[in-house]
């Protein structure tokens, strides 16, 4: 049952080691990375290990193997259905074809998705989807079915969108204005709205900046590792204690690169990463801001055309046309579709309205973390250099 | 106490809007300085008015060195930041920062704990680069030399190009106490022209001793760079030169030297010539050699035929380095010194170990010197990022990130401080490194004055051999015809003159040859001495402030680290 709680991440409490077996629960796990396929069709397999008593599922425990796209389709999917949810991000789907496979690389990302996996499962909707039932549980052939489907096909909700789309053609650019885009005009909106695409500035340069320290981690020790190869070679052509101190500065400065070089790994899971998931989940945001944008303009314009049928209809009632019953079908078709983008729309509210307030939270916890990790981490450096080079200097004082 | 934190807090607020160079200057709100920063402002403010000054006034083995040491775009001294930065966003080209003297102390703890194992710098690391511990040493003598104010003047003499020729002068100014100066203190102008006859002057007066290289002429840098920087670099060089002059236990007694700082005016010295009216003057000195004698003078074989006018000569040794290299025969006297041999072995060895060390001190500074900067520059972008949370807040939960945010960030600001700090310590240390590998550069001079002396030994020999054979023949000849032959007769006698004054020559020479051995051998001696002296020192040096600096580092992330473990116990 021991779940490999990422470092850095906190999820929901979808594990509190005191809950009772009677209380449903919903662990899952990303393990097992394998490479499979041959040249540039190679990839990266994961094995999901699913343990659940929820009725919903199979079974107690699930075992599939899902690769990296598999990932994607689920994430689409849930973006498609949770409109004002704000989908855990995944990690990012290019990399440098060099590095694609290297066991750093391939670590990070299993540690992402499965990250990704858990934020899922331990949201409180996103944890009842469909999708993700499917995910976790169909075996691979049907998954690879699914996916093709999905990648096949153009995306869009079914019928709203053919009604709006007629709509659409039917009206004129002059009676909607339609050189003024329709917006919301909610002055805190318009504040949270800012407050995000700022936001993604801000921690872009920061992530850039913890990269940069990373690489420069790395590269202080690769240049004291050399220095104290020189520092050697240099101590060769002097004699007695002076040649051995030079010896044991060589010695030291090896010490100290290593040390350097794991502090510069550490540097990149514990705080690069956290900040990137950072960048990205904002990213994520901006994509239902932009969903609420489209919520928004459907059900304002739903609402201009169903006007105009209404007026067009009591026109028709009181000339007592043929074309009457024709048009009351219509207007109720029109107001229908109306209620319903009215209601996705209230319910994006609602929901981006909780959503930002448990953002909030999980990042100051999320960031809060980051910021222990890397203070420790350089504690711990910094401690450990001052006493490798103490070492050494009460011996030099005695040369 | 609160009212120090109130004050720090508006400081902080203000700074908040730093850009980068004036993060340089920034003002954070530290808790444990604030506690001793008046303590500390006495010791801080009698260095702000020692550096103002243009000249230090005493050699307290802690006043600073030099304020030439000191090139500031902006003031950092106008607001006392607890770290004086005295290097702008600039300096980040030069790898060789001459580090100001003050890192000596700041070397001493601020905080009450971090007392552990860190020395107190030895005060006589004032000097110059190279030879920190000694200059304290047994003798109590005391030479200092500071070059400054360059000044343009005009050439006055016949000059082509009306208008005249424009060049820089440096004020020399020294304080001693040898005995042999006759005064204790005493300026002069020189300009750079001196400078290369008093080097020459040197290198004929001190063979075999290895006297330190003079700096270069920089004809192409003199024409490309800006002026100021040339002048200023120039100045730097001048200064690094006529100390480790005043180093050497023999030079700094020289008359060479003493002139050169002394006497007012024009450069009493003999000026070099140029290779060409040298070579001008050996030309017209060649038909008299050829026809007359050609012998040496035995007063000139105490310089090497290279630099002189004796173009005979000149062709003379040249012709018997070929034959030394070529024929299958031994030269009439060989180097035989075995210990010199394996010494000069190993000279070869550790130039080029000094070589590698050296570029490698220089790739370390630069790592440290790019840690710094991007850990400064992580800690501005989230300055930013949390004045952003706090003016945009809508949540508390941001307020809470803010101000841990805020605390990182500040951490991460004194950290890169420390690295630069640091820094500046090893650029210090590691300047033995350079320091000896420019010393090479005499070793070769000091060993080629003795091969040269030696060729010169070769020569006369050979010489003194092939008239030996002509006297020989010409003995012979007249032995077969009867009677004087007075052309014969008076032959042979100019022959014999000519044997003796070869033969006192070859003396001369063979005397010059031992006196540059053993000048060598005691400079080598007296190298290993010091180089040993001055690599353990380098080594503590370089040590301690590593130990130092990451004591100070931990210190700074352990608080932060403290202040947000309440974050890691809540994820669990």
């Amino acid at each position: 049952m021991d779940h490999q709680q990422p470092p850095w991440s906190v999820s929901g409490s979808s594990q509190s080691p005191r809950s009772p077996s009677s209380q449903p629960y919903l662990h899952v796990s990303v393990i097992d990375p394998v490479k499979l396929g041959n040249g540039v069709q190679a990839y990266i397999s994961y094995r999901v290990i699913t343990k659940t008593n929820l009725p919903e599922y199979q079974g107690p425990e699930k075992i599939v193997i899902r690769r990296y796209s598999d990932f994607v389709w689920l994430h689409d999917r849930l973006f498609e259905k949770y409109k004002g949810i704000f989908i855990p991000p995944l990690p990012e789907k290019n990399a440098v074809e060099k590095f694609r496979f290297t066991a750093e690389f391939i670590e990070m990302r299993r540690l992402a998705l499965d990250i990704f996996l858990n934020r899922v499962a331990s949201h409180h909707e996103l944890r009842q989807s469909e999708d993700l039932r499917t995910f976790l549980q169909v075996d691979e052939a049907v998954m690879e079915r699914l996916r093709a489907h999905e990648n096949g096909l153009f995306k869009k909700p079914v019928e709203l969108m053919q009604i709006f789309k007629d709509v659409q053609s039917k009206v004129s650019n002059v009676v909607l204005g339609k050189e003024k885009p329709v917006e919301e005009s909610n002055a805190e909106y318009e504040k949270l709205k800012h407050y995000i695409f700022e936001l993604e500035n801000h921690l872009a340069e920061a992530q850039k900046h913890s990269y940069r320290l990373v690489k420069r981690h790395r590269e202080l020790g690769k240049s004291l590792s050399d220095f104290g190869k020189a520092m050697k070679l240099l101590g060769s052509c002097e004699g007695d204690s002076l040649g051995k101190a030079f010896s044991e500065l060589g010695a030291k400065s090896e010490v100290v690169s290593v040390r350097l070089q794991k502090e510069a790994q550490q540097l990149l899971m514990n705080f690069e990463e956290p900040l990137k998931d950072y960048v990205l989940a904002v990213q994520s945001i901006k994509a239902t801001i932009a969903e609420r944008a489209n919520a928004f303009r459907q059900h304002c314009e739903l609402a201009e055309t169903m006007k105009l049928k209404e007026i067009n209809l009591d026109k028709l009632t009181l000339t007592r046309s043929d074309k009457m019953r024709e048009a009351e079908t219509e207007y109720n078709q029109l107001k229908q579709a109306n209620e319903e983008a009215k209601r996705r729309y209230d319910d994006m509210v609602r929901l981006m309205n909780e959503e930002i307030v448990r953002f909030q939270e999980q990042k100051t916890l999320d960031m809060g973390v980051a910021f222990h990790n890397f203070a420790n981490g350089q504690a711990r450096l910094a401690n450990n250099i001052a006493d490798a080079w103490r070492s050494l200097l009460h011996k030099l004082e005695s040369c | 106490m609160m009212g120090a934190e109130n004050k720090g807090h508006d400081h902080e607020e203000a700074h908040l809007y730093a850009s980068k160079e004036e993060m340089e200057s920034l003002v954070l709100d530290e808790h444990p300085l604030s506690s001793n920063s008046n303590g500390n402002s006495n010791f801080f403010s009698s260095y702000r008015s020692a550096m103002s000054s243009s000249l230090p006034d005493s050699h307290h083995p802690l006043s600073p060195s030099a304020a030439s040491a000191i090139t500031t775009d902006s003031d950092p001294l106008l607001s006392p930041p607890p770290y004086p930065e005295l290097h702008g966003p600039s300096s980040h080209d030069n790898s060789y920062i001459k580090p100001p003297n003050y890192a000596d102390f700041i070397f001493t703890p601020f905080d009450g704990e971090d007392n552990k194992g860190l020395e107190s710098p030895s005060p006589s690391s004032a000097n110059s680069p190279t030879s920190f511990s000694r200059s304290s040493s047994s003798n109590s003598e005391y030479i200092r030399i500071t070059v400054s104010n360059p000044q343009k003047e005009q050439e006055t003499t016949n000059s082509i190009v009306p208008g005249g020729n424009t060049y820089f002068t440096y004020l020399i100014t020294t304080r001693t106490n040898i005995p042999e100066f006759g005064a204790a203190e005493f300026s002069v102008r020189r300009r750079f022209r001196d400078v290369v006859t008093l080097s020459d002057r040197l290198a004929e007066s001190y063979r075999g001793f290895f006297i330190p290289p003079r700096p270069d002429k920089n004809v192409v840098e003199s024409q490309v760079m800006q002026k100021q920087e040339f002048v200023e670099q120039r100045r730097v060089a001048l200064e690094k030169y006529l100390r480790r002059l005043s180093e050497h236990p023999m030079i700094k007694k020289s008359d060479e030297l003493k002139v050169f700082l002394q006497i007012q005016g024009k450069l009493p010295l003999p000026t070099s010539t140029d290779v060409a009216s040298r070579m001008l003057d050996g030309a017209v000195k060649l038909p008299k050699q050829l026809l007359g004698d050609g012998t040496v003078a035995p007063h000139e074989v105490v310089q090497p035929a290279k630099g002189g006018r004796d173009l005979l000569r000149l062709f003379k040794e040249l012709k018997q380095s070929m034959v030394n290299d070529w024929s299958g025969s031994r030269p009439p006297v060989v180097e035989e010194d075995k210990e010199f041999l394996e010494k000069k072995d190993k000279m070869h060895d550790l130039e080029q170990q000094l070589s590698s060390s050296s570029q490698q001190a220089e790739s370390l500074v630069k790592a440290q010197q790019d840690m710094g900067e991007t850990m400064g520059e992580l800690g501005l972008a989230f300055i930013k990022l949390t004045k952003f949370e706090n003016e945009e807040a809508v949540f508390n939960s941001q307020r809470a990130r803010a101000l841990d945010m805020k605390n990182f960030a500040t951490a991460a600001v004194k950290a890169s401080r420390f690295y630069r700090e640091l820094n500046l310590h090893t650029v210090k240390h590691l300047d033995t490194l350079h320091g000896y590998l420019g010393l090479m550069l005499s070793v070769h001079s000091a060993f080629t004055d003795r091969s040269s002396a030696l060729l010169t030994v070769q020569t006369l020999l050979t010489e003194l051999a092939s008239l030996q054979m002509r006297s020989e023949k010409l003995e012979a000849a007249s032995s077969k015809v009867f009677g004087g032959d007075k052309t014969r007769i008076r032959k042979m006698e100019e022959l014999k003159e000519t044997m003796r004054v070869t033969e006192d020559a070859k003396s001369v020479a063979i005397r010059e040859y031992e006196r540059i051995k053993e000048n060598n051998r005691t400079e080598l001696e007296r190298l290993d001495k010091e180089r040993h002296t001055d690599f353990l020192s380098m080594l503590k040096g370089f040590v301690a402030s590593q130990v130092g600096y990451a004591e100070k580092i931990a210190n700074v992330w352990g608080r932060v680290a403290e202040e947000t473990s309440g974050y890691v116990k809540e994820s669990i």
